[in-house]
């Protein structure tokens, strides 16, 4: 099953010098990284290593492009979080950002060029129904969905369905956990929540400790069926561990945390995947310090075969036979691990039917 | 590159054709003889290559095929992909021709931050460019079409490309898009002017898309200042109306109908503002296309 890493994974995880690229070459790479979302990264990749000059102007005009377009999100988002701000400021507990806002006004590595759409709140579950209210308040409205669709969100889920604002378009998703809580590995929020780390410059909101970020990430990587984002996101992983370490901290500091929330599984694969495909040094030592639930045997050669191809950039040139397959089969995985069957049965006959429904109409 | 030989059907068929257009160069894959039929037509002047005997860098890898749907059963349909991306629904695959063009100006519009991009003509004479802003249904491309046959060059009948550093306008001339009436005013104005195939019924009504002038083609790299800012507005039966308009608003309108004005921020607002400097600006109502062409051929080129 020999698989060849694309080129765009090969400049990052340095076994490619881009000081060496025809022409051909970074057309291809361009594409790779434009599909993949990481042009802005790729940008900010080679301006840390002082190579703009060095690359062919029509090159750079695309990377530049994907740079500016990642600027204006982070000014973008400043401006949403001074209006969450004065929320905040009222509540009696802190509004957590994760993901992706969470880098950004963390002044994380993982935000540099970083592509994001929605801004990621996490509270306690018994604080949902009053943030979500202060939110309408402010002009954040519920997502038009059904009966059905609210349920599902507020019975099963580990977030309410999307809220958008009425004039901005800016999108919050609210959460109470970073898995569904049909999940069995559903960790105590508390325990997250706890250890968040209130901002000095933003009045009442919170980031999670550096450790609890690399965690959700992993988790939702690999809790999640829908791996087009899925080389961003070992992406962000890789950039996270990488601060994370230079911040004095080590990979066994990450794994006692993994072991304290339950979270052995995504955490094992994010150590295997950021070690394998982006060269992050991680020793079987350290990894085999995650106490339960982790692959073993014939699974571990299975998974890598299945993640290897799904992680990577979801451009035909990234492909093979197999991965299409892959991400077929870590869909349907990602469901089996998120509901029980007797749920999750009925769920994806609704879900199928109802799609037979609409397209039939359009 | 261009030989008289070229088999444009077969490499569009193939790896794919590069056509170089203005600062672009998009590499174009399609199984339709149809879309190979208009783009012999339309861009017959332009330099086109293989994409298997391509050297350099292209910026879009652009497909149009025909895709399977519910409705497909009724009607084949065709849809726009940009390198596995497809921001459009698929249209009946009669309209390939069309649906070619919108996406191509979609790959430039959305994609490129490099320059100031604003939903306008441009043409140029003497030097100097005409910028033209407008909504659909002004007859903005009627004007523009008929101005490329009067001695101004085609920079661009869609998207005007204002550079950051030095506030120029980038040629990216294509084929001007008419419709609907304005087929049949330009058919019988210029019976010289080439046109592609006609796509009937789409959402516009029907288009169809006339060839560049090929002098527009060959100064495709040679970009221009802008000194006029002018609004069209065709009314039918008004009088001629060539009015100055404030700056200020100028800039507003300009910025309404930008693509990435506020995706640039600080560096949108400075283009624009040192574009609008020094540019006179007008609001233009027109009827008579004589009179109109009278109009740009009485503006002064600033000294």
């Amino acid at each position: 099953m020999s698989f060849h890493l694309p080129l765009l994974i090969t400049v990052f995880n340095g076994q490619t010098n881009i000081t060496n690229l025809t022409e051909v070459q970074w057309d291809l790479l361009i594409r790779q990284a434009r599909k993949a979302m990481l042009l802005a990264k790729l940008y900010y990749f080679v301006e840390q290593r002082q190579l703009l000059g060095d690359i062919p102007p029509v090159v750079l005009r695309h990377l530049k492009s994907g740079q500016v377009h990642a600027e204006k999100q982070f000014n973008d988002l400043h401006w949403e979080l001074r209006h969450l701000e004065r929320i905040a400021k009222k509540l009696e507990y802190p509004l957590v950002l994760l993901k992706g806002a969470a880098y950004v006004i963390g002044g994380m590595k993982a935000a540099k060029g970083r592509i994001f759409s929605d801004i990621d709140i996490m509270v306690s579950f018994d604080s949902i129904a009053n943030t979500e209210k202060q939110l309408m308040i402010q002009g954040w409205v519920s997502s038009n969905l059904d009966a059905y669709d609210q349920r599902y969100y507020r019975e099963w889920m580990h977030e309410i369905p999307a809220m958008y604002h009425m004039f901005r378009g800016s999108v919050i998703d609210l959460h109470h956990n970073i898995l569904p809580r049909t999940v069995k590995a559903c960790p105590n929020a508390d325990l997250l929540l706890t250890n968040a780390r209130p901002l000095s410059e933003y009045h009442g909101i919170s980031l999670l400790a550096h450790e609890d970020m690399i965690i959700h990430s992993a988790t939702h990587l690999f809790y999640d069926g829908e791996l087009e984002h899925g080389c961003r996101d070992i992406m962000d992983l890789n950039d996270l561990l990488s601060e994370f370490i230079e911040e004095g901290y080590s990979v066994n500091d990450l794994v006692v945390r993994a072991n304290e929330l339950g979270l052995q599984k995504p955490v094992y694969y994010a150590l295997r995947y950021v070690h394998m495909i982006l060269g992050f040094p991680v020793s079987d030592e350290v990894i085999n310090k995650l106490n339960q639930n982790i692959p073993t045997g014939i699974m571990i050669p299975i998974m890598d075969f299945l993640f290897i191809r799904a992680l990577m950039p979801d451009h035909t040139s990234c492909n093979d036979r197999w991965t299409g397959f892959a991400r077929w089969l870590l869909y349907v995985r990602s469901h089996w691990l998120r509901m029980p069957l007797h749920q999750l049965i009925p769920h994806l006959l609704r879900k199928s039917y109802r799609r037979m429904l609409s397209k039939e109409t359009h | 590159m261009k030989t008289d030989n070229f088999d444009i059907a077969n490499s569009l068929h193939s790896s794919g054709l590069v056509l170089n257009i203005g600062l672009f160069k998009f590499n174009i894959y399609s199984p339709l003889n149809s879309l190979a039929e208009s783009i012999e037509i339309l861009y017959k002047d332009y330099q086109y290559s293989d994409y298997a005997r391509m050297t350099e860098f292209v910026d879009f890898h652009v497909e149009i095929k025909q895709v399977n749907s519910v409705t497909s059963m009724f009607s084949k349909q065709a849809q726009f992909f940009l390198d596995g991306l497809s921001p459009f629904n698929a249209l009946p695959i009669q309209h390939a021709p069309a649906i070619i063009e919108w996406g191509m100006n979609w790959c430039v519009s959305s994609q490129i931050n490099t320059h100031l991009i604003i939903h306008a003509a441009v043409i140029e004479k003497n030097g100097f460019a005409v910028v033209m802003p407008a909504p659909p249904g002004s007859g903005k491309s009627t004007l523009t079409a008929a101005l490329i046959q009067e001695g101004w060059r085609l920079l661009s009948d869609e998207l005007t490309l204002i550079r950051l550093d030095n506030y120029q306008a980038s040629p990216f001339p294509r084929p001007v898009s008419l419709k609907n009436e304005s087929i049949d005013v330009i058919k019988n104005r210029y019976p010289d002017v080439v046109f592609g195939p006609i796509s009937s019924d789409t959402a516009k009504g029907n288009v169809c898309h006339i060839r560049p002038p090929t002098l527009s083609v060959k100064n495709q790299h040679i970009e221009c200042p802008v000194a006029w800012i002018i609004f069209p507005k065709y009314q039918g039966g008004v009088e001629t109306q060539f009015t100055k308009f404030s700056k200020a608003e100028t800039l507003m309108s300009v910025a309404k109908n930008s693509f990435n004005y506020s995706v640039l921020g600080v560096d949108g607002f400075k283009s624009l503002t040192k574009v609008i400097d020094k540019t006179d600006c007008y609001q233009f109502k027109y009827s008579n296309l004589d009179e109109a062409i009278q109009v740009f051929a009485q503006l002064e080129s600033p000294q």
